[in-house]
């Protein structure tokens, strides 16, 4: 584990910049246990001052100081993501796994089911979501509804690797001395999907947390909950570009792109890492 | 051709699946509600204060109908299919009372235009620049390419639009920001109409495109510099194949096919529409259909753009798998 984190760190270096990204912004969410404001408090600062060495990143139209806000709503935003992905990947392994393994008629239900989930539009079943539950929708329904429409794509990434290990000898011994289905998946062939486990939920906490920002955008969440979208939501509300508050989406802003950008390096650095051949070439075994 | 017809009834069954599925989860999140929606609409119509009580009548029945509430569960869901299947989702409330499929039927035309052309220009544009920078690894411009692409890629669709509204909009407006067409020229098929239309499309198109083309882009270049290093493209380059001719016959031609797997996916969500787009720009297509019946409390709007997006997306994808055997020699539907 130390050998391949170090390896990274050492020849990777689209592996150390998104480590160092997405570091900042996780630090910045730590910061949030030890700020001086409550989230959700107004009009406990000045209002509207730019930027300065008394508040960091300035202050919004509602008295809020954006530094200490911005800590709360990308912890928020961390949340949901990872929500989501640890819930859609207990979906996408253990049916990605199952289909591979058993193949058959098992297979075939369980990917005509994926496909669907695939093509499935989610944005207008999330809104329409919305639009029922409106003053009861929590971030956490959200996030298990997001979770339910966002395994598809990987469970069939999964399904992939689970169909060339069925055929490996291992897997014949194993089935041989007696180990049930379960037990073959969770001991036998869960290892060797692992990697790929750990960089598509980079991607789908990227992908989810693009879709919380957006539908927070258009007021279709629980806005009154700090999250980046919903700030960017309230400075829309209050015109802040206009206002010349650019201030109060700019950082918000900022912060998410480089959370976005960080995942997104991590998730292919890693993939590479995975990838042989692209090691191969990393290590001057193939030509340019 | 017999494996073909096969192949094709067995696709045509799995959107049948599809849209069954799709329009099931509508229906149980429509009737998870706390909420009785049927009431909330009512008071929402009734708030303008000159609806007769008759018709309010009417308009319950029909919302309990539409909803599926009137009769036992299973009669709930039949009329709620029986409905679905004309495309019949009563009068919206917000336009009182123009149907919903009257409603729908004008916006299609704007998404479908603007995102079908959109989705189909940034594959080709990401693809031809993907698959050039996986060939010429060595090129700078490609490689300069290469990184902005990727750190566009990530970026929240919304800062895009919002970046060119502030440049095109305030700094330098040479570009209309806002609307489908320009409001005082009639609709037709007049160069004048048909120019203010492709003028106001500029910047929602120049968005998507920003936005879009870094993951073709990246994607193709994976692809070509796995494609390069296949034993037939060595040697075509040792009996002296010319690059370019490697390049197009060799290289691009067998590393296209997942690509076009992946413009049927999008292609298809063009249907479910640009919500954001459509929002910043003013765009009068289902994505602010979408939007506006949401914040009237609009809820046959809503369902209504659910479905026919569900239906929609469906039917794209269908229609691709459908060509792709006849495209791809490689993909046998045996």
């Amino acid at each position: 584990m130390f050998v391949v984190l170090r390896d990274l760190l050492r020849y990777n270096g689209e592996f150390l910049a998104g480590i160092l990204m997405t570091g900042v912004v996780v630090a910045m969410a730590l910061l949030s246990f030890v700020s001086p404001y409550p989230p959700l408090d107004q009009f406990v600062a000045p209002m509207d001052v730019p930027p300065s060495g008394a508040h960091w990143f300035g202050t919004t139209s509602r008295g809020q100081d954006l530094f200490w806000l911005l800590t709360y709503s990308i912890r928020n935003t961390l949340a949901f993501g990872l929500l989501v992905a640890i819930l859609s990947r207990i979906l996408s392994l253990s049916i990605g796994l199952l289909a591979g393994y058993r193949g058959g008629w098992v297979d075939r239900v369980l990917m005509s089911i994926n496909d669907t989930f695939i093509v499935i539009p989610l944005f207008p079943i999330l809104v329409l979501f919305y639009f029922v539950m409106r003053d009861n929708m929590s971030w956490v329904m959200l996030a298990v509804l997001t979770a339910l429409l966002g395994w598809s794509y990987d469970a069939r990434l999964i399904r992939s690797v689970a169909l060339s290990l069925r055929h490996r000898e291992f897997t014949q011994t194993a089935v041989f001395s007696g180990m049930r289905t379960h037990e073959i998946l969770s001991r036998e062939h869960l290892p060797f999907v692992l990697p790929i486990v750990f960089s598509t939920s980079l991607n789908n906490m990227n992908w989810s947390i693009g879709l919380e920002v957006t539908l927070a955008v258009l007021g279709f969440t629980d806005i009154n909950r700090p999250s980046v979208g919903g700030m960017i939501y309230w400075a829309n509300q209050h015109s802040a570009v206009v206002a010349g508050v650019w201030w109060w989406i700019a950082f918000p802003v900022g912060l998410v792109v480089m959370l976005f950008i960080g995942l997104y390096l991590l998730a292919i650095s890693m993939n590479e890492y995975i990838d042989p051949r692209s090691r191969l070439e990393r290590g001057g075994g193939r030509k340019e | 051709m017999r494996a073909y017809a096969r192949y094709a009834f067995g696709r045509f069954l799995q959107f049948l699946l599809v849209v069954f599925i799709g329009i099931n989860i509508a229906y149980i999140i429509t009737h998870a509600t706390p909420i009785d929606p049927v009431e909330h609409t009512v008071s929402v119509a009734t708030a303008f204060g000159h609806t007769a009580p008759e018709a309010i009548e009417s308009m319950r029945q029909s919302l309990r109908e539409l909803y599926g509430l009137t009769g036992s569960p299973i009669e709930q869901y039949l009329n709620f299919w029986r409905r679905v299947l004309v495309a019949d989702f009563g009068p919206s409330l917000s336009a009182f009372p123009s149907p919903v499929s009257t409603l729908i039927g004008r916006a299609i035309p704007w998404t479908v235009g603007l995102l079908g052309v959109a989705t189909i220009l940034t594959w080709i544009i990401g693809n031809l620049l993907g698959g050039l920078a996986g060939y010429y690894r060595r090129s700078r411009i490609l490689k300069g390419f290469g990184i902005v692409a990727m750190a566009l890629h990530p970026m929240p669709y919304y800062i895009a639009a919002i970046l060119l509204l502030i440049v095109f909009g305030y700094l330098w407006p040479i570009l209309p920001i806002s609307g489908g067409s320009q409001m005082n020229v009639a609709r037709g098929w007049s160069s004048e109409y048909i120019l203010s239309v492709v003028r106001h499309s500029m910047l929602p198109l120049l968005s998507l495109l920003l936005v879009g083309l870094g993951g073709w882009f990246v994607g193709m270049r994976s692809l070509v510099s796995n494609v390069v290093t296949e034993d037939y493209v060595v040697y075509a380059e040792l009996a002296g194949v010319s690059k370019r001719r490697i390049l197009t016959a060799y290289v691009m031609r067998n590393a296209i096919a997942p690509q076009v797997t992946g413009l049927a996916i999008s292609l298809g969500h063009v249907f479910s529409g640009a919500l954001i787009t459509e929002r910043v720009f003013g765009y009068p297509g289902i994505g602010s259909l979408l939007v506006d019946g949401v914040h009237a409390g609009d809820y046959s709007l809503v369902l209504g753009v659910t479905t026919v997006s569900i239906v929609g997306v469906s039917l794209a994808v269908l229609v691709i798998d459908l060509i792709y055997p006849l495209i791809d020699p490689r993909v046998t539907v045996s």
